[in-house]
Order: C-alpha cells, then structure tokens, then sequence
C-alpha cells in the first residue's frame, strides 16, 4: 500500500518524506530519551521528583532547556581553530542521521535496504570519533584537549568489541540485511519451538552483553565518561561551546543513545516484529500492512527498554580510569566476543 | 550460594529507590507549592517586644557584626508615687536591625536582660532591594505576632528557669 | 617508601608501580614537554578553593603544590578583638559541615582556664550534638566521594539523610548549620521535648544508609579498582606529617583522642571502637569514615540511653572574663585533630587564639603523595584525604 502511495508522489516529495521522516526518527526518541530518563528516572533514582514545573509533571521542561540554549550568546574562543570549532557538533550529529537511514522500522518502513546493512552501520557510527578529536583539539583550552584525546582512544578501543559482538548476529543469521535480520528472528523458531521467535538476545546471550557494554562507551556513559569527567575536566570536548552548539552536542549524545539502541533491538530483540507464529505469517510477505504502523511503536518500546537498561547503568556506577578502561576492552571483551564467534560458528555448521 | 557481584547489587539499590519513590513519593518538597514548618526554636528573625526595652544597648554592643542600631533620648517621666522624685527614662527612637549584615548568631537574645528581644521562625522576608532588609521597630514589633512558645523541655530537664 | 599493607596483594601494587615507571620511560624516550596544568580554584573536584598546580607529563603528574589562602578570613586577628560569645559563633563557621564540632574545643579551652566544668548533662549533650555533627560531615563525605568518582547517585541520598540530622540539630539549638550552643560552663539552652526518640529513629535511618552506601559504592567493583592501591601513606609518613584523624587511622595508627584524652565530655562514658585499617590507601581512608559513621551512631544511641538529669549550665557570672592564662585543648573533630591554643589576659575576650585545623595539616601531604599518579587519580586522592577550605585557610 505504501509503495503504491509513493509511486505518486514526485521525487522531490518523497525526499522530502524521507528527510522529516529521517528528523522524527531521530530527534522524537531523543526528546522521549531526554524527558523520562534523564529527567525523571534519574530523579527518581536519587529520591527525587524531577522538573515538575514546566508543563504537567514537567514534560515541556526540554522545549524550556532548547529555549534556553538558544538564546544564549554564542561564544567562540579567541584563539580557536574557528572552522573546525563551528563543524565539529555537526559531524558528530551527522553520523546518527546516517546511522538511522538504515534501521527498518516496519515490513515496507524503511529509509534503505541495504544488503550490507550491518557493515554499514558500524562503519558509520564511528565518525562521530572524529567529531569529538576536532571539537577537542580545536578549543585551544587544555581540559578539552585531554578529554578530546581520551575519548579518541575510548571510542576506537570499543569499536572491535561491538563489531565482534555484532558477527555472531550476522552468522547466525546468515545476512548482513538488517530487514532480513529482523525477519530471521521473527519468522526463525529457537529449539523445534517457534512460539516466540527466535530472537538472538537468548543465543547471543553474550554477544548481546559485549554489545551493551561496547554502545555505552561509544556513548561516552558512565561507567565509561571519562572523556566527560565532569569532576575533573568540567565537560572534557564540550567545555568550549555554548548556545546552540553545545544543544547539539547534548541532543546528539541522547540521539545517538536511541540509535544506538535501536540497532540493538534490531540485532538482538527482533526489532519492529512479533514472532510471525503469532499471526500464521510464514515470511515477509505474508506481513500485514498494518505492520507498518504498528512496527515503529514496537521499536520504539523496545528501544526504551535498552535505553533504560544504558541509563540505569549510568546513574549507579563511578566511572573508570582511562587505562582501566583500556585494559578492559582489550584484554577482556575482544577474546569474549571472538570466543563467542567461533562458537557460534561451530554450532551453526553442527546444527 | 554463589557471591553476586557488588555491581549487580548496586543496581538493586538504585532501582529500589527508584520504586520506592514512585510508589510512596519523594523525600523533597515541592517548594513553593508545599512548605515545612522549622522547628520552634529555628532562628528566623528576631522580634521586638517594645514595652520592654529600656534601651539599655547591650545586644547592640555585643553583635559581633555591629548590625543593631539603637538611638534613645532621656526623658523626664512622672514619679511612680505621690510626692516622689521625678524619673529619668530612655525613650528608644531608632531600633534598627541590619539583616543584610546579621549572622543569626543569637547573642543578642541571649544577651538582653529585659527580655525584649525574640527569636521567631520566619524566614520568607527576601526583598528585591537590599536597603529593604534594614527592619525598623515597627516591623521588629509586628514580628512579635510569629513568635512561637518555648517549646516544653526533654525530661530530665531542671525545672528552675535561670 | 616501606609497602604497608599485605592485604592489598603486591602483585597490584607492583604492577601501579611498574606502569607508572613505563609511564616514566616512554614520556622520556619521545621527550614530551610537560604540560602546567591549573586545577585552579574554580573547580568543581576539590571542596572549595584550593589551586593546585600540578605539571605533566602525558597523563603523569611530575610535580604538583597545592596553593591555599584563597578562603582565608583572618580568624585569629579576628578573634583578638571578639568576645568569648562573640568569637563561640565565629568559630562555627571554620569546618561549616561539621560545626558544633568547633565550638567545643574552644569553649573547653576557656572552661580550662577559668577552672570551671560543665555539668554532667551538658557533657552529656554536647557529646551528642558532637558526634551528630560529625554525622552531618562524614556523610557529606560519602557521597561526594561518588560525584568525584562518577557516581552521581549517592550525593542525593547523603543529602537526603543528612537533612534528618540538620532538622535534629535544628530543633535543639535552632540552626542548622551554625548551631551557636555552647556556651563557657555548660549549654545555651536544654533538649526540646520528644529529642531522644526522635534521634533515636535517625541514628536508624542513617545506619541505613550507611548500608546503603556500602553496597552502591564501597561494594562495587569499579569503585574498588578506583581506590585500592591509589595513594598509599605509609604509617610513618602519615605521622610526620601530622595526619589525624581517619587519614591516620587507615594507615593503621591506632590514634583517637576521644578514647585517650576525653577532656571534660562524655567519652570515656560509653564503649566504641576506634576503626583502623593497616592499608593506608585511599579505599581505607573511605572505607575507615564509613565504619566511623556507624560507630558514631551507636554512640549516640548510648548516650541518649545513659543521659542524666540536671542543670545544663555552671554557675558562671553574667559577663565572663577569663582569667590569665594559657590552655590549648584539642579533640577528635571530624575532620581530624582541631585544637585551641587560648592565651588569655583577663579580658572580656582573650588575646590571642592559635587555630590547629586538621585540614591544614592534612593537605600538607599533597606535593608528596601526588607525584607520579595519573591525572583522574589526583582527584580521587584529594577526595580520600577530605579537607574543608575553611579549615585549612581559616
């Protein structure tokens, strides 16, 4: 139905779809990330209510702080590299859109439908390290030097562990398409029992693990911020940049939360699907199009549940030291993830 | 059993705070909106009983900030019985309390030996122009309204006032 | 450097040690020029403003200095032109979390010279107020050591349980923070009625939380990798120095005037135990404050069991004058070892006052403990050594 609808509407039209969709997408689960998590769940794991002022149970309290940000004067430093100061935010928020471009929301909702969807993906997200080296170093400011750096090294030292952890998926599931992965989990039946699907966050239980704690550090979370050590380095990258650059930076962080876990709720939770027992679909086709409503909420609440697993971690751990850090991807999440892949390799022929 | 790690537990607490204030609520209070009592004895602002003092300006020299600020003038009053000699008073023209500068340390209370002066709990008395924060003795006086009874003593207390 | 404690495994303390000798080497070997690094007094790790300096070399501090006096309020000149009421509530405002804790040793000074003592029951009660303050301190303590190390959850429920503690001492003296209730031969004013039970149903919330933050923090394992083996002070650095208080204690000095020199308060009255831990690193220093908040809620539990009727207040004339003299009384404040040097001439207030803060010694140890660690562990040590601005600068 929907690609019958598409046939009429002009090209530029479409683009244009796709550009709001491609907004909404990113920024709607930002805003929802921002809100119940950050403002309230936060709150209410430290004995507290939360904004309550702004809109009922405080819900407008992001639109106030986007207001805020706006209006404040936007300062540049004097002796920063200006340029790379002014895009720096920008490419940070760049790699997200590029990221959701390939998540699947729905059996026809989709921006692409990439064959090497999952590739893609993990090439993508890591220039938003090069975002964070150009906002550091260009501050002329110390603090923000040693953040930026630090964060260069956490960022590429965890980007093996979830490439890792992300191929046991795609031998399991024996495609890099992520719509062809989301349809393996749905349509596929674990042990003879095709009640429930056969979603990989219970045969890549480990893979899964490796995964989460890799997407925190990419995110520069706690236990993972050294980066952002607010007692120490007061913002790490961040420090310099006021106004609207520093919203984007803000909104990017949660952003890319939302993305992030996303793309592993479509790796690991079977992503916009219901196990297709349910329904008596046999494969994709067979999807109804109401699916294609109703798969975009599906996401979006599996999406919260890995942000709230991500946001529970962050607000009860301390943080570790860099070379802590550094020892733990290492030495300990790269032998686990490439444990994980022989074995899952070795019972995929067996089996 | 096996040990479960600390890192798991310290989830645990953290997630049980969070239900615990979901379901029962928080421990903060919503200022504006709700507000606690202080306790009787909290030091709000300080009250003048008028009738009481004699302008004797021992609270004003005892402030170590030197906030106080009293001028007086004698005057002749009638003697107190017929054919007696004619009193000398102090007649208090300026009592003023400077709380831009008070420290809410108490001396002055403490110090006062006609027991004109008062703690009170109030504390909402912010104003926009700190020239405003300068209370003369009217509106030391009209605090004497707030001024709470002492509040009973624990047991074992001696009974015998000082 | 001797190697305190066996507990810690060499085999962790070596390989710190070993990495920060490759640390040495390497910063050596491609001659990387070292960095002056600010943590200046705006900022949000060290409580106050404290500057200090450190230069770098990669991510090693090769030397640093802290540099005080930007809080300095001239207590002692103040207080040579103060009376002895007027400078009792001055002095609360040195080690403002903890602030019953100074008056007393100031106030004992004075009662020393003018051979007077308070009765029981004022003992008695400001042994209370005493170790409710050092509640109020130490449980600030713990939970901004989170927020220094990342966690930012327990502050919110250190502040949330001090807050029983404030209302407790705002009830009986009737400020939360600047209490000004101790006076020269007993107390202002006695206990308001429903006290005892009142405290009693505190001591249990915070005991509590004392388990609270055992498991969120001292039990989690990234916690513990923070701190083991960071800042280890041997026993005798620690006292040449003149550590005191839980710093000295968790480098296994087993040192704590309440037990030894009680001094005219309630002490010697009730059974506790002086914690001490034999690693001297800063796990220990958190982990001996966290044992000594318990033990201080037991024993307030015993004095409020044992409190015996009576005056609170000597009989002492209206305006006190002092007689000649010196006296210097110190006590276990909790921040470490606060005392009063009092030299009296037989003014309304004396003629000069000599401040021993803890804080001040304390951070004497900083040049030599921070040379060599990392950057993020500066702050954790500075967290674990605990000072107050204002005590250090008065």
């Amino acid at each position: 139905m929907i690609a019958s609808l598409l046939a009429e509407i002009p090209y530029w039209g479409e683009s244009l779809l796709r550009v709001l969709g491609g907004l909404v997408a990113v920024l709607l689960p930002a805003g929802t990330i921002v809100y119940l998590f950050l403002f309230k769940m936060m709150s209410f794991m430290q004995s507290r209510l939360g904004p309550m002022e702004a809109g009922p149970y405080g819900s407008m309290q992001l639109f106030a702080e986007v207001g805020k940000w706006l209006q404040k004067e936007d300062i540049v430093p004097e002796r920063a590299d200006k340029f790379i100061f002014k895009i720096a935010p920008i490419v940070v928020l760049v790699s997200t859109f590029m990221l959701v471009a390939v998540v699947p929301f729905g059996p026809d909702a989709y921006f692409t439908n990439f064959e090497t969807g999952v590739f893609y993906a993990l090439a993508v997200s890591a220039i938003s390290v090069l975002g964070i080296l150009m906002a550091g170093w260009s501050s002329a400011n110390k603090y923000s030097l040693l953040g930026g750096l630090r964060a260069a090294g956490q960022l590429i030292a965890y980007e093996l562990p979830m490439v890792l952890a992300v191929m046991g998926v795609v031998i399991q599931a024996g495609t890099m398409n992520m719509q062809q992965i989301v349809v393996a989990q749905n349509g596929g039946s674990m042990f003879g029992f095709s009640g429930a699907g056969n979603p990989y966050v219970i045969t890549q239980f480990i893979g899964f693990v490796v995964f989460m704690i890799a997407i925190q550090a990419e995110l520069t979370q706690a236990p993972f911020d050294m980066p952002i050590a607010e007692s120490e380095l007061i913002s790490g990258y961040m420090t310099e940049y006021s106004g609207f650059r520093f919203l984007i930076f803000f909104i990017g962080e949660f952003a890319t939360a939302g993305v992030f876990a996303m793309i592993a709720s479509v790796l690991f939770l079977g992503g916009w699907g219901v196990p297709f027992a349910w329904f008596g679909w046999t494969s994709i086709d067979d999807v109804s199009n109401w699916m294609n409503i109703v798969g975009p909420l599906i996401l979006f609440t599996k999406m919260m549940l890995v942000v709230f697993v991500i946001m529970w971690i962050r607000f009860s751990y301390p943080r570790f030291r860099e070379d802590q850090l550094q020892r733990f991807a290492w030495k300990i999440l790269i032998p686990i993830s490439l444990a994980n892949i022989m074995v899952t390799a070795i019972l995929k022929v067996v089996f | 059993m096996a040990k479960i790690p600390g890192l798991v537990k310290g989830l645990g607490v953290t997630f049980g705070t969070m239900v615990r204030t979901i379901t029962k609520g928080a421990d903060t209070v919503q200022y504006p909106h709700e507000k606690e009592t202080p306790p009787i004895r909290a030091r709000g602002v300080i009250a003048l009983h008028l009738d009481n003092c004699t302008s004797c300006m021992l609270c004003s020299r005892s402030c170590p900030d030197w906030c106080i600020y009293i001028e007086a003038h004698k005057d002749l009053a009638p003697p107190r019985r017929e054919g007696g000699k004619v009193r000398q008073v102090n007649k208090l023209d300026r009592f003023d309390i400077d709380y831009s500068l008070c420290m809410y340390c108490g001396i002055c209370v403490d110090v006062c030996p006609f027991d004109a002066l008062f703690w009170s709990p109030e504390y909402e008395y912010s104003e926009p122009n700190i020239g405003d924060l300068l209370h003369d003795k009217t509106k030391l006086s009209e605090w004497m309204e707030t001024v709470p009874e002492a509040p009973a003593l624990e047991v074992g207390a001696d009974k015998k006032k000082k | 450097m001797t190697m305190t404690g066996d507990r810690l495994g060499n085999r962790q303390q070596l390989s710190y040690i070993a990495a920060q000798a490759a640390d040495a080497r390497v910063n050596l070997e491609l001659e990387t020029e070292g960095m002056t690094l600010n943590i200046g007094p705006q900022h949000p790790a060290t409580h106050g403003t404290l500057r200090i300096i450190a230069r770098l070399d990669g991510e090693q501090v090769v030397w640093a200095e802290p540099s005080c006096g930007y809080m300095h309020r001239g207590y002692e000149k103040l207080t040579e032109v103060r009376t002895y009421p007027q400078i009792t509530s001055l002095v609360n405002r040195i080690d403002w979390l903890g602030s019953f804790a100074n008056e007393v040793p100031f106030i004992l000074a004075a009662e020393k010279l003018m051979n007077v003592e308070a009765p029981p029951r004022a003992q008695w009660i400001r042994t209370i107020l005493f170790e409710l303050s050092r509640i109020a301190n130490v449980t600030l303590f713990l939970g901004d050591l989170g927020v220094q190390l990342g966690a930012i959850t327990p502050v919110f429920l250190a502040f949330r349980d001090r807050e029983y503690v404030l209302n407790l001492i705002e009830s009986a003296t009737g400020g939360r923070f600047h209490p000004n209730f101790d006076r020269i031969g007993g107390l202002k004013d006695d206990l308001p009625a429903g006290f005892i039970d009142e405290t009693k149903a505190v001591m249990k919330k915070l005991r509590n939380f004392c388990d609270e933050i055992e498991t969120l923090l001292f039990g989690n394992e990234i916690f513990q990798s923070r701190t083991r083996g960071i800042g280890i002070i041997p026993r005798d650095v620690a006292l040449q120095y003149g550590l005191s208080g839980a710093n000295l204690r968790a480098s296994g000095v087993d040192w704590d005037l309440r037990r030894d020199q009680p001094n005219a308060m309630a002490w010697d009255k009730v059974n506790f135990k002086v914690w001490t831990h034999p690693d001297g690193d800063s796990f220990a220093r958190c982990w001996v404050r966290l044992q000594e908040t318990r033990e201080a809620t037991l024993i307030v539990d015993q004095l409020l069991d044992t409190i015996p009727s009576g005056p609170i207040m000597a009989k002492v004339p209206k305006i006190i004058k002092v007689p000649e003299g010196e006296a210097y009384v110190s006590t276990e404040n909790p921040l470490g070892e606060m005392g009063y040097y009092v030299v009296s001439r037989g003014d309304l207030g004396p003629f000069r006052v000599k401040i021993r803060s803890a804080s001040f010694n304390n951070i004497s140890i900083a040049p030599w403990l921070l040379r060599g660690v990392y950057v993020p562990d500066i702050v954790t040590i500075l967290a674990s050594l605990y000072f107050i601005l204002g005590d250090i600068d008065r």
